[in-house]
């Protein structure tokens, strides 16, 4: 039984044709007819590039969004079928971390702050000291400095925020992480560290992880299988390297064609 | 002599906590037609030393300390004032940026925008530049440009956008293209169409270009010559064959060794320990002292800044034992 199962989901979106007082409708297909199964403790790489549903894709799976169709599974559970409050209480077992840790943290809440209100979520009330506790125990584990626990996220470098973003997204314990282009917007020296950190903590605390990316590059290096998202559907799936050396759909040779490569010939 | 020449450039912002160092000592050259690239992590000063050239940048803050850019063996872009830059800017001297979301008015048509420079350097009448600008978009690419011209920006894709900048700036036929990060912000089928467009029309109108960027793959595929930035300096400077087959400095390899196409699968990646220099700070000896692994952080300079110096025929280097060896 694979630990997360994506059943035939479809996202369709209306869009209103011609002008304003028109009755017809034209559907976008945002999702259409995904299945994807992800086993426990893996990394599976979500490849495509903007525009082609990965983003709404995460967000059905998150239930931030309702699917027009098909289930999502959990660990047994279809969480298509869930009602609100109940959603509410599995997605501290699924988690997000998004691209830009510039817009995704609170301006005006210091990491303390940050940290300890998603702890509570999972935990309840905890006491001061026991809070603080876990609070340390987060930020190092992430590679951050626990006496910087009371700055606000404009004091921290771009690289430094989104290890808050990962040290939040962690920190109701999640099973399931779902990264959103989490390095798109870091310098390369950067990127590496913060790749280092995911695939640490997905070894350590045996998290499952949908990486997507439209970085062919580092998919590669982070993924255990990929798959390859084209107009709303997966066109191709298959274990990492042997997808990149040697792909079988048009679209995706197309996608390696296109990175650049260092060439010192 | 080149058609520009950048000597010794020091731009400095004067703010409330001290003086930012943003850059520190550049200098470059480009030639007619070719192409040369900018490398460095954000903060380095890749961008700011361009926008000098331009007079981008909000005086104050900032406020050229030093140096010269010499155009066109006749004019220092640095000293010349705003009016003759006006005459420069936008028409010999061309600019693309990196977010075509935020670079395009909103409020204007297409239409508008692009003759813009036409009417202002050109003293083209309005049909005439109409006419030119829809050929310009059929040029990059553009389907049925006589309609897309009266368009609003958002009605474009990022893609789409960042082509309609690249027609802006060609438009008048510049000597100079400045591309900053044209193609950060873009998928990589989408980017490979743009680095191709921009080489193709160089060649046709003999334009050339700087390309700033911190992608060395990119760089690796369009430069002819690069400049690694650190720190408000350049700490390598050679053509790309040998930057990448012979990369001399440490933080160049540092760089190299971090990217994740370079790596085998499983394998720890490579990191550069530490952070950049705060250039708010005086920086004595060497810059990439604290954070060099790679070569013997020992023997780097303590005292003096590391000069720039050519330890083969084309290779610039700056020469700290420490971080050559």
């Amino acid at each position: 039984m694979p630990f997360l199962e994506i059943k035939n989901i479809k996202k369709h979106f209306q869009k209103k044709k011609g002008g304003l007082f028109s009755n017809s409708f034209d559907t976008v297909k945002a999702v259409d007819g995904v299945s994807i199964q992800i086993e426990k403790g893996e990394i599976l790489g979500l490849v495509g590039e903007s525009g082609c549903g990965k983003s709404t894709l995460s967000k059905t799976i998150m239930q931030l969004i309702p699917p027009t169709e098909g289930e999502v599974i959990l660990e047994n559970d279809s969480l298509t079928t869930l009602n609100a409050e109940k959603v509410r209480k599995r997605r501290l077992d699924f988690q997000m971390i998004f691209q830009d840790p510039y817009a995704s943290l609170n301006p005006r809440m210091t990491v303390w702050s940050t940290l300890k209100e998603a702890i509570i979520t999972r935990h309840g009330k905890l006491n001061h000291k026991e809070l603080e506790n876990k609070v340390a125990i987060l930020m190092e584990r992430v590679g951050l400095d626990q006496k910087f626990m009371r700055k606000y996220p404009h004091e921290f470098s771009g690289g430094q925020r989104q290890r808050i973003a990962i040290a939040r997204a962690l920190a109701p314990e999640p099973k399931l992480i779902i990264a959103d282009e989490p390095v798109s917007a870091l310098d390369v020296s950067i990127q590496s560290q913060i790749l280092n950190l995911l695939k640490d903590l997905v070894d350590e605390l045996e998290l499952t992880m949908l990486f997507i990316s439209h970085d062919l590059s580092v998919v590669r290096y982070i993924a255990d299988r990929i798959a390859v998202m084209y107009f709303g559907k997966i066109v191709e799936t298959g274990e990492a390297e042997s997808l990149m050396d040697n792909p079988k759909h048009e679209y995706t040779k197309q996608l390696l064609d296109s990175i650049p490569r260092i060439s010192i010939h | 002599m080149s058609l520009l020449e950048v000597n010794n450039l020091k731009t400095y912002f004067h703010t409330r906590n001290g003086i930012v160092r943003a850059v520190d000592g550049v200098s470059f050259s480009v030639d007619k037609g070719k192409t040369i690239g900018i490398v460095g992590e954000s903060g380095s000063g890749k961008s700011v030393s361009c926008y000098s050239l331009l007079g981008l940048l909000p005086m104050p803050p900032a406020k050229i300390e030093e140096g010269e850019a010499i155009f066109d063996r006749s004019t220092d872009l640095l000293s010349c004032g705003e009016k003759v830059l006006r005459t420069i800017r936008g028409k010999r001297i061309g600019m693309i940026f990196q977010d075509p979301m935020t670079s395009l008015n909103p409020y204007m048509r297409i239409a508008d925008q692009i003759i813009e420079p036409l009417c202002l350097h050109m003293k083209m009448d309005k049909e005439k530049a109409l006419k030119k600008a829809i050929h310009s978009l059929d040029e990059v690419g553009i389907p049925e440009p006589d309609n897309r011209i009266n368009m609003y920006p958002h009605e474009f894709s990022g893609g789409m956008r960042q082509r309609v900048m690249i027609a802006m700036a060609l438009i008048t036929n510049p000597e100079i293209l400045i591309a900053d990060e044209p193609t950060t912000a873009l998928d990589v089928t989408i980017q490979k169409q743009i680095l191709d467009l921009i080489q193709t029309r160089q060649k046709e109108l003999g334009t050339a270009v700087i390309f700033i960027t911190h992608d060395l793959a990119v760089i690796s595929e369009i430069c002819e010559e690069v400049n690694i930035m650190y720190a408000g300096r350049i700490v390598e400077k050679t053509d790309t064959k040998s930057l990448f087959r012979t990369p001399k400095h440490a933080y160049t390899r540092s760089l190299l060794k971090s990217i994740p196409a370079n790596q085998v699968k499983g394998e720890k990646l490579y990191t550069i320990p530490g952070l950049p220099p705060d250039t708010s700070q005086i920086i004595r000896g060497c810059a990439f002292r604290e954070r060099n692994q790679i070569g013997d952080q020992n023997q780097c300079l303590t005292n003096s800044r590391p000069e720039f110096k050519e330890v083969e025929p084309g290779h610039w280097v700056q020469n700290c034992p420490g971080c050559l060896s």
